[in-house]
């Protein structure tokens, strides 16, 4: 099971989602190609900005860090926050943005928790780098990284319900121990 | 690309908002590339303030008149001639072929000078729908424009919602500030207080009120530049040696705009230029709807592309995520640019990768 197809199962036929940081588009050229679902895009980036019009996505080149004033309240069904929490500055602000425009919103992160992540940092004493980790230290987009039990936590903070967990290594689902042997988790969640 | 500019005749009257009655009128045109037979590929190009119907190519007797947005709109252009059947038209109160100031009154045989109505770009808007009936199209795939043209595509998608398929919406603002007007109100009084002005029945003097039209000019350039393209281009650089403490030309920015301000002067009417700036300060499509520009867009039945320039002062990016706010709480489907780009307004109409990769793909995947 990929990230992807988690998510698919989770946005109902015909929703309208908000993509946030949606790199060339192609979740929402799918989701549109599986689930009729009209979704917009928020990218910053001039090369995806133009890789989603390629794509014929709807794209809003617009800065997560000023928030989602663009937006109105719950005007969306889904708010999706891909691979990209970690790398956003005010992560409490943009989560509360997300379920102010959404109903629900969708996150997924690398976890930091994963004994990958944990064994290059315990024993090798080196920030780790792996697939869905691939920077090195000094060249990293991300900012903030955390793990299942850092992210639950936030939720708990905020006041945030959490439907659903989904926590995949290796294009599996990962049952036990997720905070430990999940390399990527997804989660949708309400306010 | 060689052209050719055309005009059509309506002699039925044209109400403008104004109230007062175009009684007939004429538009000039042009059109680049060939209608499908499903009269479905026709994009109309608006223009801005001191442009022209010649958008795109040149004239056989003229070939260094290139048309004003020939970098976006020709054969292997963004704008792709080979696919698509472009119509360049000039607006009414204009003075480059469409009935203006400068155009014979029918009821005295003279110019209509300060008689010629103040048209809004509503007016404009409905002059070009009789253009799209004589040329037999019934819905364009694209309306598009920069500046005062993107707010003719914008006018376009509310007045004629059946009748556009996407609007493409660049430089533009869903009303002017304080500021803009204020600028405009500097130009107008340039040109009123010309003596040559006559009240603006110049032409039967035959003078010009050019001292005014150079000053609307200069003061124009400013607004269409930013600080720092201006300052990267001219930065303080004299024209002569030393200082001439005296009120000759010192700086390069001074021996500029006196140039471009002579050139505007003997090509562009003040009658015109007088109606265009009333027309954006006129312009507010959400005043019929309580100020309220979604409820303006929820007539609309337009997809939208909007394009802003970070260094745009004139209309800034602010300015469009107003219009693209109002798009996305009408539910529209709207997709936004915000270009970082150093040249100020007039970054809409030069070349840019970005800008123009953009626009290459929203076309390539408009379907006919």
């Amino acid at each position: 099971m990929t990230e992807t197809e988690t998510i698919a199962r989770w946005v109902t036929p015909g929703a309208r989602v908000l993509d946030l940081g949606c790199g060339d588009g192609r979740l929402l050229r799918s989701l549109w190609e599986t689930k009729q679902a009209p979704g917009y895009g928020v990218e910053i980036d001039d090369t995806h900005v133009l890789e989603c019009l390629r794509n014929d996505v709807n794209v809003l080149q617009m800065d997560l860090e000023d928030g989602l004033a663009a937006f109105a309240d719950q005007s969306f069904d889904v708010a999706i926050l891909s691979e990209t929490l970690q790398a956003i500055h005010r992560q409490e602000h943009l989560l509360k943005e997300m379920l102010r425009v959404g109903r629900e919103a969708i996150v997924s992160f690398p976890n930091f928790g994963y004994w990958r992540a944990r064994i290059q940092i315990a024993l090798g004493g080196r920030m780790p780098v792996s697939k869905e980790l691939p920077y090195e230290w000094y060249n990293t987009p991300n900012v903030h990284h955390c793990t299942l039990v850092d992210f639950e936590a936030l939720c708990g903070k905020l006041g945030f319900r959490i439907l659903e967990r989904v926590v995949l290594t290796e294009g599996a689902a990962v049952a036990t121990m997720p905070n430990l042997l999940g390399a990527l988790a997804v989660y949708r969640v309400a306010a | 690309m060689i052209v050719a500019a055309h005009k059509a005749r309506f002699t039925e009257p044209l109400r403008l908002s104004s109230g007062a009655v175009l009684p007939e009128f004429e538009i000039a045109y042009e059109t680049y590339g060939t209608l499908n037979a499903a009269r479905s590929n026709a994009v109309l190009v608006c223009h801005a303030l001191s442009a022209s119907h010649h958008v795109a190519g040149s004239y056989a007797d003229d070939p260094d008149n290139i048309g004003w947005w020939d970098n976006m709109v020709g054969p292997g252009k963004p704008l792709d001639t080979d696919r698509f059947f472009v119509i360049g038209s000039n607006y009414i109160g204009s003075c480059f072929g469409s009935t203006g100031p400068a155009s014979t009154n029918p009821a005295t045989g003279k110019p209509w000078g300060a008689d010629f109505p103040v048209v809004t770009v509503e007016d404009w808007v409905a002059a070009q729908a009789r253009l799209a009936d004589h040329l037999g199209i019934e819905r364009f795939a694209a309306v598009m424009g920069g500046s005062i043209g993107a707010m003719q595509a914008l006018q376009w998608s509310l007045d004629y919602p059946e009748r556009v398929r996407h609007a493409i919406v660049i430089a533009c603002t869903p009303r002017l500030t304080a500021q803009n007007i204020g600028f405009n109100e500097v130009a107008r009084q340039a040109i009123m207080t010309d003596p040559d002005f006559h009240g603006g029945n110049y032409y039967e003097k035959g003078v010009v009120p050019e001292r005014g039209l150079r000053i609307a000019r200069m003061l124009g350039h400013i607004t269409y530049l930013s600080d720092d393209a201006m300052m990267e281009k001219f930065g303080r650089a004299l024209r002569r040696k030393a200082p001439g403490y005296d009120f000759e030309i010192d700086f390069e920015i001074e021996s500029y705009l006196r140039y471009q301000a002579d050139k505007f002067a003997r090509y562009f009417d003040a009658n015109t230029y007088l109606r265009i700036t009333k027309a954006l300060d006129y312009f507010d499509p959400a005043a019929r709807f309580g100020g309220d520009l979604a409820k303006a867009f929820a007539q609309a039945k337009a997809d939208f592309l909007v394009v802003s320039f970070t260094s745009d002062w004139r209309f800034s990016p602010a300015r469009s995520r107003q219009i693209v706010r109002a798009l996305l709480d009408s539910r529209r489907i709207v997709s936004y640019l915000e270009i970082d780009a150093p040249q100020g307004h007039d970054c809409f109409l030069l070349e840019d990768a970005r800008y123009h990769g953009a626009l290459r793909a929203y076309f390539r995947n408009m379907p006919l």
